[in-house]
């Protein structure tokens, strides 16, 4: 590369957010040839063929959950939350990207954001199945889970609405059902796309189903707006007020270590990191099998990779706090709580965690090495541990000592517990293949619209 | 007046600049029922067609403040009326605790209107429409700008306004059968 000005440089990174020489044909056969073909590559095969049996992992862990109950689990007291609640907190952050990246995105216009906001949000779907599917088997007694909700019951008694864990039922499936309606209008349009290039019944039937008979009319596309507009303003405070409520389960109890007011903004934070760590880590294979560069580019990796180097910071940040607060408040407990972390039996989780969520993404600042995708990969993935980890540290130390060293114990994971976890990112992978393969990865109008633009801009 | 066998004249445009004009056109000439069409939404075009409204976001406004009002109703009935419980003499009705529940229920409502308010308002689902009749009408989901002028237009007269929408510069004028 030839040296250029910074404005000449500028004005090609506005421009690269989409490869050159694309037209509104052009990118729908381009998007839509991926879904609409008859050849399924021989790597989609082996892929959806590992995570379903991964799947069938989690079938085969949930059975025996509910055969033997959560016994078979390595939780006991002191330690009652274990790797489940681990897992819930892990998926339910990772979903958090998607929200972010479609919703607060499109409010701040930032237009980059077109390529990748659809695969975003079908990851926050499917992570939030993930989620979702935690508490309910933690129970115990799962299929009395319709105990959680008010109804009118015939024992007369009633859900506490004082209780964290009450809102943590609403906090999630309100986000899962808010996440699903704006995956499923954004996909409305492209449902019609991909209705009139069907060639075969079978696909213009099923498209034209879920198309609903959009015609993409004036009046069409001016409610339309509107309403993903307002589904994206609901959905920014909505994000944000989910993992608040997560750390509430943990901030409103007075467990040393999780009765801190900083949990709410660091979560988020937390769960912002985690999210994009975890596009990055789908995103980075996807777009080199199926030849998206044109509409993944560089910028996009770049950005993304300025977005977990600021929320690591503040992550970062937190664990700082966490340190001071235990320091400056000068409760004995709270104290105990850091030097178990540093220097107990799970302090080589805690430096693992400083070391995966905190050093290895500092290599982001380097331009060098954000242009080298695998590199990037490997941050992304070690964030992704980090942040399971995070959460390890956060529940398991926490709880294994805490006010009477009388009550004190260690927690180990079984083979079930590892099972569920694998068996969880076995759905979630298998959902994702099914995504890849039937629905279109990259909102087709949106990019259309994309091109609108730049073709706008050049003239 | 006897009923015309067509549903609409459909104009074809390539580019979304010349259906901007050609809409503006339209309206201008005093025509009522007639619809643009585009693959992606266009700035400006609802403007052209004479399209304003505000019911879909007060629709959802209303469905906001139901949601926000139910939400802490239901909390209210269930923590002071159908199942108080006496901690140590503290206020039954402890509305900060009902404030995480009442927002995420407000957010609820509020966005079940936006969808569903969204679809209804523009008629969907609608499986069948006379337009999807018209094979070039595929490519209104790819490529292609159209307008269509209602036959049930007052103003609406097979020749003239065919003779009218040819001198727009479309690409083609289709027929649309009832």
């Amino acid at each position: 590369m030839t040296q250029t000005n910074p404005a000449s440089e500028r004005a090609a990174e506005t421009h690269d957010i989409v490869g050159s020489g694309h037209t509104f044909g052009s990118v729908t056969d381009k998007i839509s040839s991926i879904v609409q073909t008859t050849r399924t590559p021989k790597a989609w095969y082996v892929g959806f063929t590992i995570s379903f049996a991964f799947l069938m992992l989690l079938m085969v862990s949930v059975a025996w959950l509910f055969v033997r109950g959560i016994g078979i689990w390595g939780i006991n007291i002191p330690v009652g939350w274990g790797v489940d609640i681990v897992n819930f907190v892990w998926w339910i952050g990772i979903g958090h990207a998607g929200t972010l990246i479609s919703a607060i995105l499109l409010l701040m216009r930032q237009q980059w954001r077109t390529s990748i906001n659809r695969f975003a949000e079908a990851m926050t779907l499917f992570a939030v199945s993930c989620a979702g599917l935690y508490p309910i088997l933690h129970l115990g007694r799962p299929e009395y889970f319709y105990w959680l909700l008010p109804y009118p019951s015939t024992m007369g008694i009633w859900p506490q609405f004082r209780s964290p864990l009450m809102w943590d039922v609403f906090a999630v499936s309100t986000y899962a059902t808010v996440s699903a309606l704006f995956w499923f209008v954004g996909l409305i349009p492209d449902f019609a796309t991909l209705r009139d290039r069907a060639t075969s019944t079978t696909g213009q039937v099923i498209y034209g189903i879920l198309a609903m008979g959009w015609r993409g009319s004036a009046r069409h596309w001016r409610r339309y707006e509107q309403a993903y507009l307002l589904l994206a303003a609901l959905a920014t405070p909505l994000v944000v007020s989910v993992h608040t409520i997560v750390s509430f389960d943990f901030a409103v109890s007075v467990i040393p270590g999780w009765h801190t007011t900083i949990f709410p903004p660091y979560f988020v934070a937390g769960a912002i990191f985690a999210g994009f760590a975890m596009v990055l880590t789908i995103m980075l294979p996807l777009r080199a099998a199926y030849g998206l560069e044109d509409f993944v580019t560089l910028r996009h990796i770049r950005n993304m990779c300025y977005v977990l180097l600021a929320s690591g910071l503040i992550v970062a940040y937190g664990y700082l706090m966490e340190v001071f607060f235990a320091w400056y408040s000068g409760n004995h407990y709270e104290a105990h709580v850091i030097l178990n972390r540093f220097y107990g039996p799970y302090a080589w989780l805690y430096w693992a965690l400083i070391l995966t969520n905190i050093v290895i993404p500092q290599l982001l600042w380097f331009s060098r090495v954000r242009q080298n995708l695998l590199v990037v990969w490997l941050v992304a993935m070690s964030v992704n541990i980090g942040m399971w980890l995070e959460r390890f540290v956060i529940i398991v130390i926490s709880l294994h000592q805490d006010f009477l060293p009388s009550s004190w114990g260690m927690y180990t994971p079984t083979f079930w517990d590892w099972s569920t976890f694998f068996g969880t990112i076995g759905l979630f992978c298998s959902l994702l293949f099914l995504f890849l393969r039937f629905l279109p990865m990259i909102s087709i109008f949106e990019m259309r619209e994309l091109v609108h633009h730049v073709e706008d801009e050049a003239h | 007046m006897k009923q015309s066998p067509l549903f609409a004249l459909l104009a074809e445009f390539e580019r979304v600049e010349e259906l901007r004009s050609a809409a503006e056109r339209v309206r201008d000439e005093g025509y009522t029922q007639f619809e643009a069409y585009a693959p992606f939404p266009v700035a400006g075009l609802a403007e052209a067609i004479g399209f304003h409204t505000v019911l879909l976001p007060m629709a959802v406004l209303g469905g906001g403040i139901f949601g926000c009002v139910a939400g802490f109703l239901l909390q209210y009935y269930v923590a002071v009326i159908a199942y108080p419980i006496n901690i140590g003499g503290r206020p039954l009705n402890s509305w900060p605790a009902f404030i995480p529940i009442t927002f995420e229920t407000t957010v609820l409502c509020a966005s079940l209107t936006a969808v569903l308010g969204m679809l209804a308002f523009n008629g969907l689902p609608r499986p069948h429409h006379p337009l999807f009749a018209v094979p070039a009408f595929r490519r209104a989901t790819r490529d292609r700008f159209f307008i269509a002028v209602a036959s049930s237009d007052p103003k609406f007269e097979s020749e003239s306004t065919r003779r009218f929408l040819q001198g727009l510069n479309p690409s083609e004028v289709h027929d649309v059968p009832r």
